[in-house]
């Protein structure tokens, strides 16, 4: 048996070096991982770029270069405006909703009292639901005939005219406002976890410390709570804001960028010229508008991720 | 006490508000056509109809969802992704996370961000090339299929990792750094080897910690719709996320007690799941930035 093994085992031993090397062994675990992000992300993304910049139709992966057109083009549509107008209203509108709205509820549900479990799974139930499904909800909730928020407006409080009430989904203005409202409602649930992972990560010394120089109630939360809370709120915040920005589903199920294109977003938008209308060029142009933003957030999410963890 | 009451007073609207639309679902799923489209009903609850108030809800709508649609289809296509992507995701994320929680050199710390900056990058950028390069994938040899991998589950396997491998690296890079140093060190002075430690000591340890990126990754695969939706285009091919939307809606005919029904389950199902994980999800989420 010696003999047989001896002639493969100092190659073993080799490998077996290597594979203990550090130098070598973190490369080759992160290899797979950064390869097929570089396939399925980078190769896409790249050709995005590079879509974005050429006449590409529907059908085909490549077409003529033609400079800067698609986003020229696009910049002078006015649906193309609308769209950007209503992805910065959609985003930071809902944005203040759940920063506000997970600030009181995590204020409250770091707390431990009977029934937690329960009232944190009523909580919750907006993230985890997934999202075309939730958004279906609403839409029957906003439905033009047997709206329940219309029944109990008018048939119980009497405030609306049962005979024409609001169409939630069909005025523009109300449109953009239901859309912006439910992407709030299904954020906030995520800004609440995140917050009271913050709120849990302050120490208990501070509150000590706090209360023996006698700041208590709003002095407390003014002085102490929040300025800790910050850096976790803004990471709450920059997570809502990709998203959000990013969001396709929530307004192509309630209202397909409709009534009158009056709910486009970027995104919805780049479908409906790169799918719909087969201007793959121009479609992707649309979405890249979303990059400056997206990048923008990303640098901040870094910076306040390493500034959080230093404190 | 009087605290105690504060924060059922705050925390009770709140979580009824949120989760108002769940129990509209509810409601719906199980009434009658007669008292659901009657405005002159009260919503909220069920109505008697006629003087036999006993046969005021009923489960037929959300027999037919399991009878007469493909939703039944729509759960077996969606296990299937889920469970080929969250093997794949594993294979390729648990030495990632590891080796990013271990060897933090400046190349590890750059690796890592890149990593987590991968996950910001929203399928809305990419679906439009992702779209074509599905087709172009057909034309490779070896697949033989004229239409590629267009309207095929495998497309789906192929493009999720996309997004579940950086958010599982991210949450596993977390659950790797709470296990301490000395386990291994240990491991490695018994004689065992890297390789070895890794999978006899840290995985078996980190368990609880892989379990929950298994649930949260699949559950990132249940809740994707804009590849689900451009990808596929025949129902028995759908998941769920896209074939409720597309395929129980038909024209204007919403058969609003089946897709109530059809909504309403996978929501709960997974946040069960969600809220029994959430606190390890919590420590991995962000025991990558803060402690």
């Amino acid at each position: 048996m010696e003999a047989q093994a001896a002639p493969w085992k100092p190659e073993t031993r080799r490998w077996r070096r290597i594979l203990e090397s550090r130098r070598f062994l973190a490369p080759a675990l992160l290899a797979p991982a950064i390869v097929f992000m570089a396939i399925v992300v980078g190769v896409p993304f790249g050709w995005a770029i590079y879509l974005s910049f050429t006449d590409a139709v529907g059908g085909s992966l490549s077409g003529h270069f033609v400079g800067l057109d698609n986003f020229t083009t696009a910049w002078h549509d006015e649906n193309f405006r609308r769209a950007l107008r209503n992805t910065l209203i959609f985003t930071f509108g809902s944005q203040a909703i759940v920063l506000v709205g997970a600030a009181i509820i995590s204020h409250y549900l770091i707390r431990d009292f009977r029934g937690k479990w329960f009232l944190r799974f009523l909580i919750i139930l907006p993230w985890a639901a997934p999202v075309a499904l939730g958004t279906l909800g609403w839409l029957w909730i906003f439905d033009s005939l047997f709206s329940v928020i219309n029944w109990t407006l008018g048939h119980g409080l009497g405030v609306v005219d049962t005979a024409n009430p609001p169409q939630w989904l069909g005025r523009p203005n109300l449109a953009l406002l239901a859309v912006t409202l439910v992407h709030a409602w299904r954020i906030l649930p995520f800004a609440v976890i995140i917050f009271v992972a913050g709120l849990a990560s302050i120490p208990t010394e501070v509150d000590d410390a706090a209360k023996i120089d006698g700041a208590t109630g709003l002095k407390k939360l003014w002085y102490v709570t929040l300025p800790l809370q910050l850096p976790i709120a803004l990471v709450a915040l920059l997570f809502g804001i990709v998203f959000t920005a990013a969001d396709f589903t929530v307004v192509y199920v309630l209202t397909q960028g409709g009534p009158f294109n009056s709910t486009q977003m970027l995104t919805t938008w780049s479908f409906q010229i790169g799918i719909n209308s087969g201007s793959l060029g121009e479609g992707a142009a649309i979405s890249l508008y979303l990059f400056p933003l997206l990048a923008a957030v990303s640098i901040g999410m870094l910076f306040f991720a390493r500034r959080a963890q230093v404190s | 006490m009087f605290r105690g009451l504060r924060t059922y007073g705050v925390l009770a609207p709140f979580a009824i508000l949120l989760a108002f639309p769940f129990y509209w679902m509810l409601v719906t799923m199980f009434k009658e056509d007669l008292d659901l489209y009657n405005t002159s009903n009260v919503p909220y609850v069920y109505n008697p109809l006629r003087w036999k108030f006993w046969e005021s809800a009923t489960t037929k709508h959300v027999t037919f969802l399991f009878t007469d649609t493909d939703y039944p289809r729509w759960i077996l296509n969606t296990a299937i992704v889920g469970t080929l992507v969250v093997i794949i995701t594993l294979v390729v994320a648990l030495p990632a996370g590891y080796a990013l929680a271990r060897y933090s050199g400046r190349w590890g710390q750059t690796a890592g961000v890149a990593i987590f900056l991968v996950y910001l990058v929203p399928p809305t950028l990419l679906f439009l090339p992702m779209s074509r390069l599905i087709v172009e994938l057909g034309r490779l040899p070896g697949i033989d299929d004229q239409r590629g991998l267009q309207d095929s589950l495998w497309s789906l396997v192929l493009v999720y990792p996309s997004f579940t491998i950086p958010f599982a690296t991210w949450l596993l890079m977390g659950f790797f750094k709470t296990i301490p140093q000395e386990l291994e060190d240990a491991a490695l002075i018994d004689g065992c080897s890297r390789i070895q430690a890794l999978v006899r000591i840290v995985f078996p340890v980190s368990l609880p910690g892989i379990l929950t990126v298994v649930i949260f990754a699949f559950s990132l695969c249940v809740n994707e719709f804009i590849y689900a939706f451009t990808f596929i285009s025949t129902s028995e091919h759908r998941t769920i996320s896209a074939g409720v939307p597309n395929q129980l809606i038909r024209g204007d005919v919403f058969f609003w007690q089946s897709l109530m029904a059809a909504t309403l389950i996978p929501s709960i199902v997974l946040a069960l799941l969600y809220n029994v994980f959430l606190d390890r999800f919590i420590k991995g989420f962000t025991g990558g930035a803060f402690r």
